[in-house]
């Protein structure tokens, strides 16, 4: 499946633990929003989960310090809590309430965090790519010691705005980590009819940048690339695109069935689950049962707890739509 | 606007843009000017020349021929810590980055709730006059107009230019700069260092009791000179020049308005959704039988404009045409002398 093996076998076990958890947090917490979801308690009806593709945000985020950046996409509950975005502040936007991570203006596509360089995610597929890329220009030419990780999905890399940043952060060198979830499917388009070079890492030669194809379930696999990736923008040594082999175990959306894939692919892919793997591995370096639970236990109370959160929060008001379409007022007071 | 003992400074609106510019990069490092040939060409119509000299390639940044990178990045690098001017050769390229200007910067403050802003201006550049074709011509403003969070401003002097690119640059929200290739040479005063003209404020040009002319961009100085022509025949026409085109400064307007109850709106967009209707519908909206006189609007008709000179003359308003339609509103009461020469062009707009 992957043209690079990443080294993962020497990464001690408190790491894997720590991605373990971080992993389980972002199913449970997606879990209970499809729950929530068909209990009609969300603002939105717009809902993408990234369940089967945890190891990707996991991974990334893992090597990534404070001062970083981010941008995420549609599909982003999972790198804002990778992130170390707020399970409450999850919660709260996607049900509509003033202390939700924008308001409870942006719902499940548009999360945000600026104090932990959650720059946004984003419901135009590849809109934030640029927007990623002129951060880690700012980045590169005020000499802030920064690095910018973008996600975004197989679909953005037929879009011409993956085109224009790749080859501009290239050029200029950018400390910019482009990040190809690759989930295999763009909505009901799958891969191969996207694109006739399948490979991210061969994708990357051409513009003239370092690439890698990474086991996109395999936590470690990714965690590793990511970290060669971000040590050489710290270098100075430009960008990275780095393509992740995953799957999205359910549909685009609630309203999707997935009736355009096969399911003996879908049972394949679930054969990969990137907690289960993690969870073998731990297994067979001693991390007894007890272990497994408490994780269980600790996140089902932080979920608890943030929909209780939400639940008990002010919805969003109205009052601020019309006050805060801009940031600097008009003379005229419109 | 100029200091009593200080001498009258004269320039064009290319040196007062330029100098706006270089007065805000020198104060304020965090001004970077991102762009297709602004550094070592100098910018397509010569804004930025000597900028890359002055500040070095770190912040005149010669950028690829990706529209929709130079507004994405600019926003960007805005959101972090920038302020960045991204210049957009021809506004008709402006579609290219439309994505970024229109589902990004316009929404990105309020979306995220608050927590990110834009203090960026993206300048381009419209309009007729050099026979630049059905691709490099357009007048696009209403577009921009109607994108909530989006501020859009057009210029018409130099002082303005200066005074309004300086306030651009100073706002914490996404400003689309229109400048226009015909208004480059035209010579005026030029400001002070520390002016700046505020962002939604409409400026009566010229006061007159018998109809309002709005106008904005180089449509201005068509409505002032067929305010001059009007004036010696007895017809006192007040233009009001616009500057901010959204949001609209309605108050100045509908003030007008009430005082002369006529309105002629004169752009240079094609009619249908131009901005004109806007306008035309506010004003309609609120004064409804305050006005003395059916609402007029003088504009290019909706064709596609050739790359062709002659053509385009003879499809863009003129003084001619501003000053037939204000003499049709009026009903010839007030005027006397003849109307030559405005036949052919009121056929042509109805």
């Amino acid at each position: 499946m992957c043209a690079t093996e990443a080294p993962a076998a020497t990464v001690d076990a408190e790491i894997l633990q720590r991605l373990y958890r971080g992993m389980v947090r972002i199913r449970r917490a997606e879990e209970r929003v499809l729950e929530l979801l068909l209990k009609n308690k969300l603002s939105s009806t717009m809902c993408h989960v990234s369940i089967g593709q945890e190891a990707v945000a996991v991974g990334v985020c893992d090597v990534l310090g404070p001062e970083d950046y981010i941008t995420s996409t549609h599909r982003g509950h999972g790198h804002f809590l990778a992130r170390g975005g707020a399970m409450g502040a999850l919660m709260a936007e996607l049900m509509g309430r003033e202390t939700g991570a924008c308001r409870g203006r942006g719902s499940s596509m548009h999360l945000v965090d600026v104090s932990i360089g959650h720059l946004g995610s984003n419901a135009i597929v590849g809109g934030h790519i640029p927007i990623a890329t002129g951060a880690a220009l700012w980045t590169a030419l005020s000499g802030q010691p920064r690095v910018v990780a973008s996600f975004f999905g197989d679909g953005a890399t037929s879009e011409g705005i993956f085109h224009e940043s790749v080859n501009f952060a290239a050029v200029q060198r950018l400390p910019i980590v482009f990040v190809v979830e690759n989930n295999h499917w763009a909505m009901s388009l799958p891969w191969s009819r996207e694109t006739a070079q399948p490979s991210i890492a061969v994708k990357a030669q051409a513009y003239g940048i370092a690439g890698v194809d990474v086991d996109g379930q395999d936590v470690l696999a990714v965690r590793a690339a990511t970290a060669e990736a971000v040590e050489r923008a710290r270098r100075g040594d430009g960008p990275t695109l780095l393509g992740s082999e995953t799957y999205r175990f359910l549909g685009h959306s609630r309203a999707d069935p997935s009736a355009y894939r096969d399911k003996s692919e879908e049972e394949r892919w679930r054969q990969r689950d990137p907690i289960a793997l993690a969870r073998d591995r731990l297994t067979a370096s001693g991390v007894a049962d007890e272990w497994y639970d408490e994780v269980e236990r600790a996140v089902a109370n932080e979920i608890t707890r943030a929909v209780e959160f939400a639940e008990s929060s002010a919805p969003a008001g109205l009052d601020e739509v019309f006050s805060d379409i801009y940031a600097t007022p008009l003379a005229g007071g419109q | 606007m100029t200091d009593t003992m200080a001498p009258i400074r004269i320039v064009t609106v290319r040196e007062a843009l330029r100098e706006a510019l270089f007065e805000e990069m020198e104060a304020d490092e965090r001004v970077i000017l991102m762009g297709e040939d602004v550094g070592r060409y100098g910018g397509a119509y010569a804004v930025s020349r000597g900028l890359l000299e002055r500040f070095g390639e770190r912040r005149v940044i010669d950028m690829p021929m990706s529209e929709a990178l130079i507004v994405g990045s600019a926003l960007g690098a805005a959101i972090v810590g920038g302020r960045p001017v991204a210049e957009i050769m021809y506004m008709d390229f402006a579609t290219l980055g439309m994505d970024q200007l229109a589902n990004q910067a316009a929404k990105l403050y309020f979306m995220f709730g608050n927590q990110l802003r834009a203090p960026m201006v993206v300048r381009v550049q419209q309009g007729v006059g050099r026979g630049a074709g059905s691709q490099h011509s357009q007048s696009l403003e209403a577009w921009f107009a109607h994108v909530p969070g989006l501020k859009v401003v057009a210029p018409s002097t130099p002082a303005d230019a200066k005074g309004l690119l300086k306030a651009s640059i100073r706002d914490d929200d996404p400003v689309l700069f229109i400048e226009h290739k015909g208004l480059y040479p035209r010579k005026g005063e030029s400001a002070k260092p520390d002016h700046t003209v505020p962002i939604g404020v409409a400026e009566v040009k010229r006061t007159g009791d018998d109809v309002t002319l709005v106008a904005w961009s180089d449509m201005v100085h068509t409505a002032l000179a067929a305010a001059d022509r009007l004036v010696q025949r007895g017809v006192g026409v007040e233009v009001v020049d616009l500057r901010t085109l959204a949001p609209l400064d309605i108050e100045t307007l509908l003030a007008s308005c009430r005082r002369t109850g006529r309105l002629v709106v004169a752009h240079e967009s094609c009619r249908t959704a131009g901005l004109g209707a806007e306008i035309v519908a506010r004003v309609a909206e609120q004064l409804h039988g305050q006005l003395r006189a059916p609402i007029r609007r003088v504009t290019t008709p909706d064709v596609i404009l050739p790359a062709n000179t002659a053509l385009e003359k003879a499809l863009v308003p003129d003084t001619d045409s501003v000053v037939a339609a204000i003499e049709n509103l009026l009903g010839g009461l007030r005027t006397h002398g003849g109307t030559s020469g405005h036949a052919a062009d009121g056929r042509r707009r109805r």
